[in-house]
């Protein structure tokens, strides 16, 4: 294998695991690192995603404009759980962990009871092409540009509109921000929606490629939970470089000895990274700051 | 009420705890299967099954004229669920038999359960092979029925260069092991060989590995939903390599989830899926369907659940008793057979385990089935030959090829 093959193939490899740790993640990171609340139906939302998406599909929409109708309908149930269900339990984190996983129970077996046990995917468009005597899905292009887009739209609405202000005095000073004449349920409500929402993209991004099975959010959950702890508070100061630094372990651990040592080494690589900064990557890059 | 009655009911109540049970008594059959969770899709038809064959059963007047009591529980795709369920169908609802267990990793966690309470359990599933436990009957496929006849086939079509892709837990381990020693002996060589942790879906990198080390065909033993993503992100980068397996299309039936053509050139040995044409597969299909209508597919362990529920029948009629030793002395006659399905099965008295009628299926680029290939009458000759014999003794062990019964 020449040079630029080699090249080409690791490149790939890591922006495959930049996009899948970071559409992971992105979600979690607005609802878990941002808001603290840790949603344990992260993976039902990204189920969701996926199943809207191929049933816009199946009503005859486009692949793209089905992502955006599944992620949607996401954002829409994620809205309404946090007024019905999270709303009540800000003040009380270890009870919404079991809220949320309840929620996350019914969602999957709800699914399972009105979808059934399996249902046929979308297939993945696109193609591939061949660099040297390595053939390549464009695909993974996709998921890998989306990736990118997502985190600076985020960064974006959270730094650069006036909803990313009041989102963040409201998550930063609630009562303060509440004084002053922000609606604090209303940014509560949306933040919440904009996390699902996200989840909801990431389901229906992935479902071309993956089996359409009620519990297929749960392969997101490890991954996504690992990029927002390793990240810290913070989703774009942390959550991008933790998942450049977990996508270079994963990527090279997996192409030199296989899945099961990219997978131990992410986990110790979290390990490591949590014991050496407890706050996450955000706490180590603020730190001059605060 | 008078105290005739009171009579009657204390002299019936005698007569039912002194253990001579009325004809009409039902016979309880346990049913632990994952109805819900990664494994629900490949098992929810070996629940319909067991149905199917209970009512079939029932109508015509039961097993030696007591009817078919089910007592099903969802395992939930969960080991320890099983352990609870086995533990609770064997010691409260004191069922009769047991049918249960879909991945090894379930089996394995609920056989010592079984034996604890000296049990008697069906397992319906193909496997990796190598129980020897008198307390477990296999209905299912195993690696001299299935990779004896796949391997070599492949090899002589494709090539003798091998990758490996595998389900990492027992299953996944021992079956490769076999692939491996089946290569070899037949001249080939293992170019490559990778484990994945269950759950795993993304396999961007493992396509590449498998692209740098330029195999002839893939055996892919990949066990669950989220593994069957493989194929469409195989696909998609187009690999375009023929793939062999034992538990791809006749447990998950993935050529009819999956988008075509990305289950194209896979190559299976099954003893059972909807598409045998033969009259009794037909047969049985209609039947299914009649009483299910919205099955998804019908696949091989829902065939297997089928037949084991007629082998019982079979085995408690001719022994005219339920106790799991009165019917091994049936088994030990070995001429437990039953015309199914799939054909004519036998069960082995050495290994408790079935032969088989092994089809190699082949899906085509649209996703239809045809058979380059069928092999009559494969036994499961493999513990048999290395000694296991549970006429004689009962280790209550799982061997594989490079830990083999010790030979007296």
């Amino acid at each position: 294998m020449d040079f630029v093959t080699t090249l080409v193939s690791s490149a790939y490899q890591f922006g495959d695991a930049f996009a899948f740790l970071v559409l992971s993640a992105c979600g979690l990171a607005v609802i878990f690192g941002m808001m603290g609340v840790i949603n344990l139906a992260h993976g039902e939302f990204i189920m969701c995603g996926a199943y809207m998406t191929v049933f816009a599909v199946n009503w005859g929409l486009p692949l793209p404009l089905a992502i955006f109708v599944g992620s949607l309908f996401t954002g829409l149930v994620g809205m309404v759980i946090e007024r019905l269900v999270v709303r009540r339990l800000y003040s009380r984190p270890l009870d919404s962990i079991l809220a949320t996983w309840g929620v996350s129970l019914i969602a999957s077996q709800g699914t399972l009871i009105l979808f059934g046990p399996t249902m046929r995917g979308v297939g993945t468009p696109l193609g591939s092409f061949m660099v040297g005597s390595l053939s390549f899905s464009y695909y993974r292009l996709v998921l890998m540009a989306t990736a990118i887009a997502v985190l600076l739209l985020l960064y974006l609405v959270f730094n650069k509109t006036r909803f990313g202000v009041l989102a963040r005095a409201t998550i930063q000073a609630p009562h303060m921000a509440s004084a002053l004449g922000v609606d604090t349920n209303r940014i509560y409500t949306l933040t919440f929606g904009i996390g699902a929402a996200l989840a909801g993209l990431t389901g229906g991004i992935y479902a071309p490629t993956m089996t359409m099975i009620p519990t297929m959010g749960t392969t997101f959950i490890m991954e996504a939970f690992v990029t927002v702890v390793v990240g810290g508070a913070d989703v774009f100061i942390g959550t991008a470089p933790a998942a450049v630094l977990l996508a270079v372990v994963k990527a090279s651990l997996t192409s030199w000895q296989g899945q099961l040592a990219g997978q131990i080494g992410l986990l110790l690589a979290v390990i490591i990274t949590i014991r050496l900064l407890p706050k996450g990557v955000t706490g180590f890059i603020l730190k001059g700051r605060v | 009420m008078t105290s005739r009655w009171l009579q009657a009911g204390t002299l019936a109540c005698a007569f039912a705890v002194s253990g001579t049970a009325f004809a009409a008594d039902p016979i309880k059959i346990g049913v632990l299967e994952d109805q819900s969770g990664d494994f629900a899709a490949a098992t929810i038809g070996k629940v319909h099954a067991i149905e199917l064959a209970a009512e079939e059963i029932n109508k015509a007047g039961g097993i030696a004229g007591r009817p078919i009591e089910l007592v099903v529980y969802d395992t939930q795709s969960d080991n320890n669920r099983y352990q609870e369920f086995m533990r609770r169908v064997l010691q409260r609802d004191k069922v009769d038999v047991v049918f249960a267990g879909f991945s090894s990793a379930s089996r394995e966690a609920y056989r010592p359960i079984v034996n604890q309470f000296d049990g008697l359990a069906f397992y319906n599933n193909q496997y990796e092979g190598g129980v020897c436990d008198a307390n477990m009957i296999v209905t299912g496929a195993v690696p001299e029925q299935q990779f004896s006849t796949l391997i070599p086939w492949m090899m002589e079509k494709y090539g003798n260069k091998v990758y490996t892709i595998a389900a990492d837990y027992n299953f996944g381990q021992i079956s490769a092991e076999w692939v491996r020693n089946i290569v070899k002996e037949n001249g080939g060589e293992m170019v490559g060989e990778e484990f994945i942790p269950l759950g795993v879906s993304q396999f961007s990198q493992t396509i590449q590995n498998i692209q740098n080390a330029k195999p002839a065909f893939v055996v892919t033993l990949l066990v669950g939903a989220a593994q069957a993503s493989y194929y469409e992100q195989a696909a998609s980068a187009n690999l375009g390599l023929p793939m062999a397996s034992s538990v791809n299309v006749g447990q998950g039936y993935e050529h009819k989830r999956f988008t075509p053509p990305s289950l194209g050139d896979m190559y299976v040995t099954t003893n059972y899926i909807e598409e045998v044409d033969t009259p009794a597969s037909k047969a049985f299909l209609e039947k299914f369907h009649a009483k299910y209508p919205n099955e998804p597919y019908v696949n091989q362990e829902a065939a297997n659940s089928y037949i084991a529920m007629n082998l019982y029948k079979q085995m408690v009629e001719r022994a005219n008793s339920t106790k799991r030793d009165d019917l091994r002395k049936v088994i030990a006659e070995g001429d437990v057979c039953f015309d199914g399905p799939s054909g004519n099965v036998c069960l082995d008295p050495k290994s408790q385990h079935m032969s088989h009628t092994i089809f190699l299926a082949h899906v085509n680029k649209d996703h239809s089935i045809d058979f380059p290939k069928v092999w009559d009458n494969i036994k499961p000759y493999w513990l048999g030959d290395e000694g296991c014999d549970l006429t004689q003794s009962d280790p209550d062990a799982q061997y594989t090829p490079s830990n083999p019964p010790t030979k007296q």
